[in-house]
């Protein structure tokens, strides 16, 4: 059933006092595709990504992942839902006092309760997949700043989630670094992941994503393909704001 | 010279008391040892009061830790054993001594607690929380750990007092340590079980005032 919404995101608004940041956003992400979300600092991209799971809570609107509103529902149902939604932070906020296997196995264990083998199991093969195994027994401190933020990709992946958001993946990295965490979200996109992906590397969108959202202001501007948003953007803020980034 | 040595090194009081005091010693490791166990798990939940977003948690808290630590823990001390029994309630020498301290020493937990849980960062609970942790593990299992160690020092520190505080137990004859030593004391009409309860609280703290220092110097490192 391909094209089926993965996440949907209804009437979303949030207000902080009596600002509001994000006016009735409404955005699907269906199956397997990856969002690639633009917009001027300020506009409500990590906002919104952190109402998706409930990290801030939205003053109303729904969130729908896989037919499911986590609006509803009690505190022990957030938690189960908070599995199907992955979650990649600018700041990768590996636990320091674990190891990286540690890292990764703590929330199959604790919330999902796997077993110590099974987790372990599947632990390695996320590192794996993230080109992290080799350091399985290291302390986030004595990775780079690239190798943590794979490891941070390996501990949701763990998970089996149904939606992965990225919210500024590589922003905190060197340069140097930042093409291999964009190889592992290529990685997942070509494995079927549904992905919405905040981030200024648009030479990464114009390849991977098929579809850019332009917010500004607390809404959604403009979207399209990567080639009609970089292409032959339609609003004058768009327009104005990329002119800013590429130049 | 010989008077001196008589009166604080005499080994042979010593010895004839020894028996009294380790008595007593067994006592203090007692007190405590409640008083630790119990302030450790009390200051942790006056802690998480002061940060939960209940308002009203939020100042029971804090008045429970001002409160605390502005009484001088023998007038609570005195209060409890010596006055509470006007209002019919009678508590064993025992039990208030570990009330008393309690109330006092979790309130300084907390507070090196409270610190302790500031000290980690906001991007741990949420990275926890993302992953399906609830709160409760994610205290558990990702921020406790963190935030003790930041604070090992104080928490050490505080535990330093607290043994120290249990001497003022003799106050209303509990007979801990330095209780028992002065009746050897007043006994053998010399100062020698003293010098050996003070000796005997040296070797209990020494060790843990060094812990201190060095766990202090490896956070400057
Ligand atoms: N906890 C908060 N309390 C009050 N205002 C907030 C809070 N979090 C965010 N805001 C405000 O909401 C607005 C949107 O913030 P948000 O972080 O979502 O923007 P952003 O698009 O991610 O920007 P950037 O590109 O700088 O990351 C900003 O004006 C910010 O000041
Ligand atoms: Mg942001």
């Amino acid at each position: 059933m391909a094209n089926r919404p993965m996440l949907e995101i209804v009437s979303l608004e949030k207000r902080f006092g009596t600002n509001t940041i994000l006016k009735k956003i409404d955005l699907k992400v269906a199956e397997g595709e990856l969002v690639f979300v633009i917009g001027p600092s300020g506009s409500g991209k990590s906002t919104m990504l952190r109402c998706c799971n409930r990290l801030e809570e939205p003053t109303s609107g729904d969130i729908i992942v896989d037919g499911r509103n986590i609006m509803a529902g009690t505190r022990r149902d957030l938690d189960r839902m908070r599995l199907q939604i992955g979650m990649v932070f600018q700041g990768f906020h590996l636990y320091p006092h674990m190891s990286v296997l540690k890292n990764v196995t703590l929330a199959q264990r604790k919330a999902l309760k796997r077993s110590k083998v099974e987790a372990d199991a599947r632990a390695m093969d996320m590192l794996e997949q993230v080109g992290m195994e080799h350091k399985a027994d290291a302390y986030p401190g004595e990775l780079s700043g690239g190798q943590q933020q794979r490891v941070a990709i390996a501990r949701s992946l763990a998970l089996d989630p149904k939606v992965m958001l990225f919210d500024e993946p590589t922003s905190a990295l060197d340069p140097e670094l930042v093409g291999s965490v964009l190889k592992v979200m290529k990685d997942l996109k070509s494995k079927g992941m549904t992905m919405v992906v905040v981030s200024h590397e648009m030479g990464f969108a114009r390849e991977t994503a098929d579809r850019v959202v332009f917010m500004d202001g607390g809404v959604v501007v403009e979207q399209g393909t990567p080639d009609e948003i970089f292409g032959a953007p339609k609003a004058e803020r768009t327009r104005a704001f990329l002119s800013r980034v590429s130049g | 010279m010989d008077i001196f040595i008589d009166q604080f090194f005499n080994i042979e009081i010593m010895r004839k008391s020894l028996p009294l005091l380790i008595t007593g010693l067994w006592m203090t490791l007692q007190l405590c040892s409640a008083v630790i166990l119990l302030g450790l798990i009390g200051g942790l939940f006056v802690a998480l009061g002061n940060m939960s977003e209940r308002r009203w948690l939020r100042w029971l808290s804090i008045a429970y830790t001002d409160l605390f630590r502005a009484l001088p823990p023998l007038v609570l001390l005195i209060f409890i054993y010596a006055g509470l029994p006007f209002a019919g309630i009678n508590i064993s020498p025992f039990a208030a001594v570990v009330i008393a301290f309690l109330l006092n020493n979790s309130s300084y937990y907390a507070e090196v607690y409270r610190a302790g849980l500031i000290s980690v960062a906001k991007g741990q609970w949420e990275a926890a929380q993302s992953t399906g942790l609830s709160p409760a593990q994610t205290l558990i299992y990702v921020v406790l750990p963190q935030a003790v160690r930041n604070v090992l020092p104080d928490l050490l520190s505080n535990t330093v007092e607290v043994v120290k505080l249990t001497s003022l137990a003799s106050v209303i004859s509990l007979s801990e340590l330095l209780y028992n030593a002065g009746m050897a004391r007043s006994v053998t009409y010399n100062a020698s079980p003293l010098v050996l309860a003070a000796l005997f609280y040296l070797v209990l703290l020494w060790p843990l005032v060094r812990l201190v220092s060095h766990f202090q110097r490896r956070l400057a490192a």
